[in-house]
């Protein structure tokens, strides 16, 4: 077996620099990679360029590090419930890439598959396919889409073992899982690390194969951005 | 009368067909799960990465691990997976979700989108709707059918940015059914109490009533 675990996010994200382009998992505040997001506000690493759905809130998740101006540039499908993204946005201070969703998804598991392009019919036609390559299949236009390019990958499981191998949960696996293997170095953080060959093999949804470093996350906040309920009947 | 947003809702749901996969945007189309019949069969899929979603949890039994794309807590149907964004986008761009209902700022007459940007103003992304406009073969727009300064929202062509290109082929309003068809919006049904007058008044682009327009039924 070979061995992903780390100690801590200190060992985790060793290697991290200023000018480097990291994948975040997570869709709005579910399935974030806490632990990592923090330990890169404590790093001060800058002019980064992050690849994630969403930006966070104001005071939570990515939009922690947009507070301490350490991104350069966002690629992000959905940016709204974030005031500070969107005055660095209009100020300039940010540059934004805003692609649609599906090739946001498909352009990490490119990147893992060894992919290096595919064709999307989504965005043909609209202010995304300017400039991009586009070719008709069976009578339908399509863009060339590329494979993302990425230094870290940062992801968060609910379940992990020491070889690396991965358990989601619910709706917190959205992109988590097409982004490990889609970096150079994948780091996942988990809510419970336990010894290999606690989990069933059939249960893996990410194999460790596309982990380099595992670590157990010290704390858990799991945010609700929208907490919705219903009345009882 | 012109309907509530509720009432939009209900309107479209007689659209959803037993057997249907069917995604849900933000606003408006999220209350159509509310009145979908209860005697067809219907899973509704969340871009996020669930299918089978049901309705909000009652309180404190709320988990943050399971929301929809509108980032809302929910509860899960039996019969429910979760699955990555990956998945969730072929199941999309696969043609394997049946029927998307969603909003729109603009729709013109040649089945054209708008509802992502408004160039210095509002810039929140497209999230999914680029990919499910682009390859849903049945698309329902849910929408008011003037803005706030009772400016039509049915137009000739979109001033906004697009979201897609010629993909909308119905539209149901506080007015009005339409259909789209050779870039023109055909008239087919009136909201209770809503003449043809007025949804002539309202609709910019090409408007097609052809015989008598019947009034919606809920």
């Amino acid at each position: 077996m070979i061995k992903k675990k780390v100690p801590s996010a200190v060992e985790a994200l060793k290697g991290v620099e200023s000018g480097m382009t990291l994948m975040l998992g997570g869709f709005g505040l579910c399935g974030i990679p806490e632990n990592s997001i923090a330990r890169l506000v404590a790093l001060g690493v800058k002019d980064l360029t992050c690849i994630s759905n969403n930006a966070g809130v104001d005071d939570f998740g990515l939009g922690l590090l947009l507070q301490n101006h350490q991104i350069k540039k966002m690629i992000s499908s959905y940016v709204g419930e974030n005031d500070e993204f969107e005055r660095q946005m209009l100020s300039g201070e940010l540059e934004v890439d805003l692609i649609p969703q599906g090739s946001l998804a498909e352009r990490c598991r490119a990147a893992q598959a060894g992919v290096p392009a595919f064709y999307t019919p989504a965005g043909y036609g609209t202010e995304v396919g300017e400039g991009k390559e586009s070719r008709e299949f069976n009578g339908k236009m399509h863009i060339l889409e590329h494979a993302f390019d990425a230094d870290f990958a940062f992801v968060k499981a609910w379940k992990g073992d020491e070889a690396g191998n991965l358990i989601f949960k619910g709706t917190a696996r959205n992109f988590n899982p097409v982004m490990c293997g889609a970096a150079r170095i994948t780091v996942a953080e988990v809510e419970e690390l336990v010894p290999a060959g606690e989990l069933d093999p059939n249960a893996i949804h990410i194999p460790g194969i596309f982990v380099q470093r595992i670590y157990q996350g010290e704390r858990y906040e799991k945010r609700i951005e929208q907490r919705t309920v219903r009345k009882p009947a | 009368m012109s309907l509530t947003k509720d009432q939009i809702a209900q309107r479209i749901a007689k659209e959803v067909k037993d057997g249907y996969y069917v995604n849900l945007g933000i606003g408006i189309p999220t209350l159509v799960a509310n009145y979908v019949q209860e005697d067809i069969a219907v899973e509704f899929q969340s871009e996020n990465g669930v299918l089978g979603m049901g309705p909000f949890p009652f309180e404190g039994e709320e988990d943050a691990d399971v929301i929809n794309a509108g980032k809302q807590t929910i509860t899960t149907l039996p019969g429910a997976s979760f699955f990555d964004s990956a998945m969730s986008f072929s199941m999309i761009r696969g043609r394997h979700v049946d029927l998307t209902i969603l909003g729109a700022m603009e729709v013109a007459e040649n089945g054209d989108i708008a509802n992502w940007k408004i160039p210095g103003k509002m810039v929140k992304g497209m999230g999914g709707a680029m990919d499910l406009v682009a390859s849903a073969e049945n698309i329902i727009v849910a929408m008011m059918h003037t803005n706030k300064r009772g400016a039509s929202k049915l137009l000739e062509r979109c001033s906004l940015p697009l979201t897609g290109v010629g993909c909308v082929k119905k539209v149901v309003t506080n007015l009005a059914v339409l259909e789209i068809r050779d870039n023109a919006f055909i008239l087919k049904e009136r909201a209770p109490g809503v003449s043809v007058e007025d949804i002539v008044k309202a609709t910019a682009g090409t408007l097609v009533v052809e015989g008598d327009i019947p009034e919606m039924k809920f």
